[in-house]
């Protein structure tokens, strides 16, 4: 388990005259699950990347586990985090699907022998196996990116950066690595930072980090964040399905407790309230 | 699948030379074309020409496919044949003009070259064939192996080639996108003389290149981030290991060497 603190952090590009981030600072906990949402261009990624090290922020510090990450430390962060990069086609290594996942787990220097069930097990888990001997140009995107995340999961990192990691899987695809990795999360303690538009995987989070105008807007528990109808359609994110009947329940002078509640919870409560 | 291919391009189907390991079929190969430049005789090139007659045999792979790989190189074959008989001189002369001439010796020359491009082109075709790019690129690395004593980057150059092979068909898969995007714009890549179609090529090039510039970069991020170093240990995930069916074929290459310096010393 790890956790993630970020101290003040800005970041600007050489060329560039406004910062990418501005004065950031959040922690992550061991074994959570943080959603960092907001518009295109808002500074996500580049975070993403100053925690992971690939980048190297101008002013403030990051730890990761208590480790500040650095030039020196990098071997070490980079060990702690697996990083799930937004396009799929450009992190395929490999010459086939195994070979892909086999590309982290050589650079960790696993003996040969041990590689073999250490692949199988992180295609199983993604759903990729009979996959295994194809190469990269006869899969889809999905696919790749499926591979992506395998490629992660058999090296086992305590913390997973996903940078959009799912925007090419169809729904029902995404449903199922989105299970797989809160049973990961849940089961083996693993952190999740995911940057996501998508809904369904905001929901899942137990933070969210809102980046608007490379500051952080508003930073809190998923369910307070999940209630501001007006931030969340101003980052252009939409409202979850439940809050929008939980407001046209509300016009319609129903009272209803004033939290945020999941689409579950709002079923419950609804069958409560009728019986 | 389908069955015309372009040169260099793996032919997936069973025989005993798919089976082989990549390494003999790399040292055949390059053995091979070594031996081509002892060619001296009608007969030493027959020999050579046979037993690269049973390699295709053996590769199961139809000699039409064969003849349509080479067919795109046909024309620069042709080329480089017709200067070597009209520029080249010595014996008896037949014809000339000019510089050029048509002599005895430029005719053997010539049909020298000739030989040596046909039986090169198809050799290393027979090895593309048969093995899958990224087996010809472990064999490679194992073939360098020895230049590690020399501080050549063995790994590194073997690791930038696998990557650069993998990439192949995702840029061809590119060109043809962008290929796409501008004939809706209204190019037309099959109009006008030839300057202004290599004109035509420009608005695919410059797209082409930048993204590939861009590929490489994100790739150099992600292959960092799964904690790549260029100068640390790494183990490899695809061991090779020696059958007896490699042996035997080593045994061939060896007959087909002894039978060709016979050929030379009694013949």
């Amino acid at each position: 388990m790890a956790g993630i603190k970020v101290r003040n952090i800005t970041f600007k590009y050489p060329d560039s005259k406004a910062p990418v981030l501005k004065n950031i600072s959040f922690n992550v906990e061991p074994a959570s699950w943080t959603a960092i949402i907001g518009h295109n261009g808002s500074g996500k990624s580049t975070l993403a990347r100053l925690i992971d090290g690939l980048l190297i922020p101008t002013a403030g510090s990051i730890e990761i586990d208590g480790i500040r990450v650095s030039e020196a430390t990098l071997g070490i962060i980079h060990q702690q985090i697996g990083f799930v990069f937004q396009n799929p086609e450009n992190q395929f290594v490999g010459a086939t699907v195994a070979d892909d996942v086999a590309f982290g787990l050589e650079n960790r220097q696993v003996l040969p022998e041990k590689m073999e069930k250490k692949i199988n097990d992180a295609l199983e888990m993604v759903g990729m196996l009979k996959y295994k001997d194809v190469e990269p140009i006869n899969l889809s995107g999905g696919q790749k990116q499926r591979v992506a995340l395998a490629g992660i999961l058999a090296l086992m990192p305590k913390i997973i950066i996903l940078d959009e990691a799912t925007s090419m899987l169809d729904p029902l695809a995404r449903k199922e690595i989105l299970t797989l990795l809160k049973r990961l999360r849940d089961e083996q303690g693993i952190s999740i930072i995911s940057i996501t538009h998508d809904l369904d995987e905001i929901e899942l989070a137990d933070n969210i980090i809102v980046i608007n105008d490379a500051q952080i807007v508003k930073q809190g528990a998923a369910a307070d964040v999940l209630k501001n109808e007006k931030l969340l359609t101003e980052i252009g994110v939409g409202i979850p399905v439940s809050q929008r009947l939980q407001l046209l329940l509300a016009t319609r002078g129903i009272n209803l407790p004033n939290r945020y509640l999941n689409l579950e919870e709002l079923k419950n409560w609804l069958s409560q309230q009728l019986q | 699948m389908t069955n015309k291919i372009v040169f260099g391009s793996y032919v997936p189907v069973k025989s005993i030379l798919h089976r082989l390991d990549p390494r003999i079929k790399l040292i055949m190969c390059i053995a091979f074309v070594i031996l081509i430049f002892f060619v001296n005789s009608w007969l030493t090139g027959l020999w050579l020409f046979l037993a690269l007659l049973l390699a295709i045999k053996l590769s199961n792979v139809a000699v039409k496919q064969y003849w349509q790989g080479i067919k795109p190189l046909f024309l620069i074959i042709l080329i480089t044949v017709a200067f070597q008989i009209l520029f080249s001189s010595g014996g008896k002369t037949y014809w000339h003009w000019g510089i050029m001439a048509i002599t005895y010796d430029g005719l053997i020359n010539s049909l020298i070259i000739f030989y040596r491009f046909i039986v090169i082109i198809t050799a290393s075709t027979v090895l593309t064939a048969t093995t899958p790019t990224f087996q010809i690129a472990d064999a490679l690395a194992w073939i360098m192996k020895p230049l590690k004593i020399i501080k050549v980057p063995v790994n590194q150059i073997t690791l930038m080639l696998s990557i650069a092979l993998r990439f192949v068909p995702t840029i061809m898969d590119e060109t043809s996108k962008i290929m796409k995007a501008q004939r809706a714009r209204g190019m037309n890549f099959n109009d006008g003389n030839i300057l202004t179609r290599i004109k035509h090529l420009v608005p695919i090039l410059i797209p082409l290149f930048v993204n590939s510039f861009k590929r490489a970069e994100e790739l150099a991020t992600a292959m960092e981030a799964r904690g790549y170093d260029p100068n640390a240990v790494r183990t490899h995930y695809r061991q090779l290991t020696w059958h007896s069916r490699d042996a035997w074929a080593g045994l061939g290459l060896i007959i087909v060497v002894i039978g060709l310096f016979s050929i030379r010393i009694f013949f």
